[in-house]
């Protein structure tokens, strides 16, 4: 299947089995998002939402059933999985900056050292995408002089600078706090709206509502049901999705 | 080499002469105040034993022990040896064992599980070997002279005694190797690989570097231990401060001389490795802070 074209799903989830030991944690998962889509996974602590996420990039091996990136099969063992991750960017809750490495240095790394990209061209670019997250002038900051706001937005620009085709973000304002939220979903609301395909767990209702294209709320392992926003959380038909909303709402 | 083995056993016939001891040229100034600091501290009691003892006609503890300090320190006329010997020893054996230490815990961590095994295997063999079985097995195990092509290069013993400290160090630095990497949280390694790191790139450019601040102090730590056991070598027939203390009191023959030669090679040590155990203490609580 190099025969991908826009027009088909970005990312193509069919029928995946995960489990760890005896925990079955992903019990048959499908999923297509389209180019320029913005997906939102919303559901309980456990139910496999990271999980998801991490085959996605190959981060972990799935057991069963297919997951395509631009039509290419992520877990078939003849598959760069580096190349791939070239193409799939992954923002995670706790920002996992380079702590030895400067705020200016952790977004030019992987495309020096990965990419093999001119460092000029890289740090004018990175320069840039500083300033795209509202933080320019603390280029020369480490991470430990950052505020976890800070820090992830320095991650959203550090996955970024990859060039990526899909963006996933795994409860990226999850250890955030409440005041510092606001700034990592505005950089985000941004970059679904320059047409940045993303694949976002997150437990901010009002956030999914407003940018996502298509709501999944997943429990156990499976996706109980999925909708556009718009119907999603006004018609819910799964108790157990009524139950989470009512809940969270 | 068996002969010296049992020296410490029966007394030797004083093979080195006093008076080639003294080598003003080669007294350092780190040297003069190990002797100034050792000589200070002997002073009271040293003095009450000579006055004590001052009625024969043998000259006092602190002229005796003041004229084998230059032996203590640097070895016998043109040779090398001594507590410089024994410092050598240390640095040799401390690089040799941080090399092959590195290389092992890293073998320690490796994706592929025989390699992980046998480095696993080897490092816990050596830290939990008495070094001085250790030395005693290598001393037999190396022969006195290796050939490559056709020059023999002869092997020393203190060399030999070297490659033997070095094994445990290796050992441990191995674990300090594996730890420090175990230590740097997943995130570290999932963020990199999403960012299409290959694994020797992260482990070089990412993992690594965070790992050498934790490092340092537990490193620090195995030196100071290491040098603290090179007087072990004297036992396999090496010029060692500890040998040639031994020599110095088989030459002199007086009983009293004991305790303040000894202690004097005590104090030789602690000078040296107290103040790398205070720089250990305040790096350690510098990167506790950091990180
Ligand atoms: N590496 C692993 N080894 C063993 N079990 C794991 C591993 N990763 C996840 N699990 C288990 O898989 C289940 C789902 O985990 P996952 O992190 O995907 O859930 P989640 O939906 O992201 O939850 P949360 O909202 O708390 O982040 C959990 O029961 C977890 O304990
Ligand atoms: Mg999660």
């Amino acid at each position: 299947m190099s025969t991908w074209t826009p027009e088909q799903p970005i990312v193509a989830i069919a029928d995946v089995h995960k489990s760890f030991g005896k925990v079955d944690v992903l019990k048959g998962v499908s999923m297509d998002v389209r180019k320029g889509e913005v997906v939102c996974i919303i559901g309980p602590s456990g139910s496999g939402k990271s999980t998801l996420l991490r085959c996605v990039n190959a981060l972990v091996p799935i057991d069963r059933g297919s997951i395509r990136v631009e039509g290419q099969e992520v877990h078939d063992p003849a598959v760069d999985k580096l190349e791939l991750r070239k193409k799939v960017g992954m923002v995670f809750q706790q920002y996992n900056l380079f702590p030895h490495k400067t705020a200016l240095e952790n977004i030019m790394m992987a495309p020096v050292m990965v990419l093999k990209r001119p460092k000029a061209e890289v740090e004018a670019q990175a320069r840039q995408l500083m300033r795209k997250v509202r933080l320019d002038g603390k280029e020369d900051a480490y991470p430990g002089e950052l505020s976890g706001g800070q820090q992830q937005r320095v991650a959203i620009a550090r996955s970024l600078a990859m060039q990526p085709d899909v963006m996933l973000f795994d409860e990226v304002t999850a250890a955030l706090d409440p005041e510092t939220v606001k700034e990592v979903l505005v950089t985000i609301r941004e970059l679904a709206e320059d047409g940045m395909t993303c694949m976002i767990v997150t437990h901010e209702m009002g956030f999914a509502r407003e940018i996502g294209d298509e709501i999944y709320f997943t429990d156990r392992g499976v996706i109980v049901e999925h909708g556009p926003p718009a119907t999603f959380f006004t018609e819910a038909r799964d108790p157990r999705t009524r139950a989470f909303l009512s809940q969270i709402l | 080499m068996s002969g010296r083995v049992f020296a410490m056993l029966r007394p030797v016939a004083a093979p080195v002469s006093a008076e080639g001891g003294f080598r003003a040229a080669l007294f350092t100034p780190t040297a003069l105040v190990f002797a100034c600091i050792a000589f200070a501290s002997l002073v009271v009691a040293g003095e009450a034993w000579a006055q004590l003892r001052a009625a024969g006609p043998k000259p006092g503890l602190l002229e005796t022990l003041w004229k084998w300090t230059p032996l203590l320190l640097i070895g016998p006329p043109r040779e090398f040896g001594g507590f410089a010997l024994n410092i050598a020893v240390s640095f040799l054996a401390m690089a040799i064992g941080t090399a092959f230490g590195v290389v092992l815990g890293l073998g320690q961590i490796s994706i592929h599980a025989p390699v992980r095994r046998v480095c696993w295997l080897v490092t816990q063999f050596f830290r939990n070997s008495p070094w001085l079985v250790l030395l005693f097995f290598v001393m037999l195990l190396i022969p006195f002279q290796i050939r490559i092509g056709g020059t023999a290069i002869p092997l020393p013993a203190w060399l030999k005694a070297t490659f033997g400290l070095s094994l445990p160090v290796m050992a441990n630095v191995s674990e300090i190797v594996r730890g420090a990497v175990n230590s740097i949280p997943s995130g570290q390694w999932e963020s990199a690989e999403s960012l299409a790191f290959g694994r020797l790139q992260t482990l070089w450019r990412i993992i690594l570097p965070q790992c050498v601040k934790r490092m340092i102090p537990p490193w620090m730590n195995w030196y100071a231990i290491l040098t603290m056991s090179t007087p072990l070598i004297s036992i396999v027939g090496v010029n060692d401060a500890m040998t040639l203390a031994q020599d110095a009191l088989a030459a002199e023959q007086r009983s009293e001389l004991l305790m303040p030669m000894y202690a004097m090679l005590l104090l030789f040590f602690f000078v040296y490795c107290y103040p790398i155990a205070r720089w250990t203490i305040r790096l350690e609580r510098r990167y506790a802070v950091k990180i």
